[in-house]
């Protein structure tokens, strides 16, 4: 049913974009040590840098103030980059070298995981969502997708060995322990609601895993930045504000797609078994992420709630989001049994 | 140390004299603390955790009999467990007390912000401020023109921008945006409780019944014909609409090409073809399939199962068939090993009964009789026969399993024990002592269909879809104000322009906002 030479192919890009990705994930890695000794030096010449003590100073509740290109989240096109990353001009040309191999090794690698997926589903002719292997392989495909997309409004070169790092995880996983050959669906998988309910599921997975990442950024630079300790590593991020403002920013992106989520899965639920909620535990647990992810959105608008501690229900709701796909899918029973293991 | 303070702490220091609170003051002290943000945030983190048990314990809902395993594996555990309702959580009084405070707590937030907010969406912008470079974003601009007229300007240019503009005085406007921002917000906790009401709804007066229709024959939708039937609190059974439903085809394909691993055998599509009468209608065809139920107007017909019925026939020893029909069996494995019975209380001098399985494509080895392909590639019928009484205490009994209490094997043909019989389609057994003979004709396929009604999806769906975009509308529009203030420029002719902005939450596009107004200024200037 299923042609081998197109299943080979995939599993070829699949392979390629690994490698493609660890070369992106050095690169950037590089891109980050490479930057520190001009900080260094910076900072010991007595000429720090405007925007990271403005950074450190501002409390993080303080309001913005009007200077412009403080921290302004959107990037305007035209006005170059803003100024969270660290700016062009004082960067060593070999960090900056690093950072544009990085970025084009991260879109190939980004173009080699869509092959990959496109190659998958013209074998098996449907939609390339049907077991656990093809779920990580689409949600990492998700992730360099959004991350290349949001790198052209924003300099993101910090961020790329944090998110190229999680990407790898993932495929490597999948093609060890998720592998599963290329097969047709069982009936109750055949329905149009596979591509909406499960595609929008692991956009949405997606979008967490960046603001996951961004929030962990978020609470080390914060840390520091409390402790008054001039972190020469950390003093490549953005400041912890804007860093919390991103990670907020990304989850208002990607709670509204779980929600959609959840409501599409119930809808099917209650074409393919009866009844549009059943308990089931993929459903348990989509709940629990919900409320937890919740439960975030209300921390930080809660006043007297630090953002850090909004912060760190976030990353229990990216936990229990790794549960729901990696402990429920293999070992849980229930009618979610699609892990093709 | 410790003395000292005690000392002090109940000697010297002065009390504070509170009020009396008494029960009016208490209760509104509850229901403050109840009502607060942070109450409901640990109510939200309790509910997620509370939630947890019901996927890693097997819950009685969804699977009685895996629960019951699971409580006599664990004799020490599992009646503790029990108790304390871990296998039915979602039922559970602990579990409804914290969705329940939640939702009191949902609406005791909400209502007084819905009275703020619609006098605040009938109301005009406050008064600017007099010092608004004391704003969080703030811009100032003298430009050509009155003072009057560049305030006009500036009128016109908040309002293309959306902005509800007003002027307390000559020489401010105040103008504020991003009302929506509160309606969506307060628009997606009202239609959460939407989504409860349509929970509960479905639940008192939904109810589901399941039944097997081997092929050919006819589902009259009434209470007696459901092999289960579980109805809502507030269900009348009697009141059941008098539709029939007969099973004409069920075609069922497995995966035959493919032989990598768990694919072989594994299935592709179920359809059953049936002719449906409503209550006073003509009979049509329709289909029903995975995915794709049968909506009668009164229940929705669902194709959650299917297996095989072989069709037996038992007759006396004179010939007379005291028994014939299709009997299903209901598959246990992938590949359709089926278990069964065949009960026949018409059999003299005792009734007789069958137990064994059906295997669609029948292998017996070391493992026992077992079927290795879910289609019909060579069909068996692997039984032992029993004689005595069926019904010994006249209690209900599963119709898949013999009761053999009250009965006696009967001897094999060759001098042991039991008579195994292993049948083919067409093959007749003859029955010791001349009790007559078992044929097994044929075999059809059975659907296994759920009946389902649910009263409260509609207003579930719509109110959760009603909550999807009141969050939307919270999450991404902003409340914004600004203000702004005119007045001569020292130079005649001129005006000078302060531009403040106030923004509701943390907010970083108010500069933009502020820069944006002056320079639409400019632009007209």
């Amino acid at each position: 049913m299923t042609d081998t030479t197109l299943a080979q192919l995939s599993n070829t890009a699949v392979y390629s974009a690994m490698v493609v990705l660890t070369l992106a994930m050095l690169a950037y890695a590089m891109y980050l040590a490479r930057l520190a000794p001009t900080r260094e030096r910076r900072a010991g010449s007595g000429k720090p840098e405007p925007e990271l003590v403005a950074a450190r100073t501002a409390g993080p509740d303080a309001s913005s103030t009007g200077s412009h290109g403080d921290d302004t989240d959107e990037g305007r096109p035209g006005a170059g980059h803003d100024a969270p990353g660290p700016d062009e001009e004082g960067e060593p040309a070999a960090a900056r070298k690093a950072a544009g191999v990085g970025y084009a090794l991260t879109v190939l690698g980004t173009l080699l995981v869509v092959a990959g997926v496109v190659l998958r589903a013209a074998e098996v002719h449907r939609w390339p969502l049907g077991n656990m292997y093809e779920f990580a392989i689409v949600g990492s495909m998700f992730v360099l997708v959004a991350f290349t997309a949001w790198s052209t409004r924003r300099d993101l070169r910090w961020l790329g060995l944090f998110v190229v790092l999680p990407v790898l995880l993932n495929l490597g996983l999948a093609i060890t322990v998720w592998y599963t050959d290329a097969s047709e669906l069982m009936p109750s998988l055949r329905s149009v609601w596979l591509a909406i309910h499960v595609t929008v599921a692991t956009v949405s997975v997606a979008v967490f895993t960046i603001g996951f990442s961004l929030g962990i950024l978020y609470l080390v630079q914060d840390r520091l930045e409390v402790a008054g300790r001039r972190s020469t590593f950390m003093a490549r991020f953005p400041g912890s504000r804007s860093l919390e403002r991103m990670a907020y920013g990304v989850h208002i992106v990607a709670f509204p797609l779980w929600t959609f989520t959840v409501i599409a899965g119930a809808i099917w639920a209650r074409q393919a078994w009866g009844s549009y909620w059943n308990w089931d535990p993929k459903e348990v647990w989509s709940f629990v992420i919900w409320v937890v992810y919740a439960a975030y959105l209300h921390a930080r608008a809660t006043t007297g709630w630090k953002r850090q501690n909004a912060t760190w229900i976030a990353l229990a709701g990216y936990a229990c989001l790794i549960v729901n796909f990696a402990v429920v899918n293999v070992f849980f029973v229930g009618q979610h049994s699609y892990s093709g293991l | 140390m410790s003395t000292t303070q005690k000392a002090t702490g109940t000697a010297a220091e002065p009390r504070a004299v509170l009020p009396p609170l008494g029960p009016a003051g208490w209760a509104r002290w509850m229901w403050r603390q109840l009502t607060s943000m942070r109450t409901a945030l640990f109510l939200l983190l309790l509910l997620a955790v509370a939630a947890v048990p019901g996927s890693t314990f097997p819950q009685r809902s969804i699977d009685a009999a895996r629960t019951a395993q699971w409580i006599s594996d664990h004799p020490t555990a599992g009646p503790v467990l029990d108790r304390l309702g871990l296998f039915e959580v979602y039922a559970s009084p602990w579990f409804a007390a914290v969705y329940l405070l939640l939702f009191v707590s949902l609406i005791g937030c909400v209502v007084p912000r819905l009275r703020i907010h619609w006098h605040q969406l009938r109301s005009v912008p406050p008064r600017a401020p007099k010092r608004l470079e004391r704003l969080g974003a703030h811009g100032r601009l003298t430009v050509d023109g009155a003072p009057d007229a560049v305030r006009e300007r500036l009128r016109a240019a908040l309002r293309a921008r959306r902005y509800r503009v007003h002027a307390h005085d000559d020489t401010t406007l105040s103008a504020e945006k991003g009302y929506l921002r509160e309606s969506g917000n307060l628009v997606f906790h009202l239609a959460l409780i939407g989504v409860l009401i349509g929970v509960a709804w479905g639940h008192l007066l939904g109810w589901k019944g399941d039944v097997i229709l081997p092929v050919g024959q006819t589902f009259a939708n009434t209470l007696s014909r459901y092999d289960t039937f579980s109805p809502g609190p507030w269900v009348d059974p009697t009141e059941l609409a008098p539709y029939t439903l007969r099973l004409d085809r069920l075609d069922a394909t497995f995966e035959t090409q493919d032989t990598g691993e768990g694919q072989f055998g594994a299935p592709r599509d179920f359809t059953a073809y049936t002719t449906f009468t409503a209550p006073d209608g003509e009979p049509e065809q329709r289909t029903i399939a995975v995915n794709h139920p049968l909506e009668t107007g009164a229940g929705s017909v669902f194709l959650l199962g299917n297996g095989y019925a072989p069709h037996v026939t038992v007759r006396n020893g004179d010939g007379t068939v005291i028994y014939t029909g299709a009997t299903p069996f209901l598959p246990q494995d992938n590949d359709y090993t089926s278990v069964g019975a065949v009960k026949v209380p018409g059999a003299q001098p005792d009734e007789l009964g069958f137990a064994g399985f059906f295997l669609p494509t029948g292998v017996i080895d070391d493992q026992g009789p077992h079927s290795v392909f879910p289609d019909l590639l060579d069909p068996q019928l692997v039984l032992t026969g029993y004689a005595g009484e069926l019904f010994p205490d006249g209690a209900p009994q599963s119709v898949y399993t013999l009761d053999t209490q009250a009965m006696t094997p009967l001897p094999g043909a060759d001098g042991t024990d039991q008579l195994r019989l292993l049948l083919r389609p067409g093959d007749t057994a003859e029955l010791p002592d001349g009790r007559g003979s078992i044929t097994f004709d044929d075999v059809d396929r059975f659907a296994g269909l759920s009946v389902r009604t649910d009263p409260g999806k509609t207003l579930t769906l719509v109110s959760a879809l009603l909550a999807l975009a009141g969050l939307v509308a919270s999450l991404v529009v902003r409340r914004r104000r600004v203000f702004v203030r005119v007045g001569p420029a020292a130079e005649g002719g001129r005006t000078v322009v302060s531009v403040g902005g106030l923004a509701k939450d943390d907010d970083e596009g108010m500069d933009d906002e502020v820069t944006t107004a002056l320079e639409a200024l400019e632009g007209t200037a």
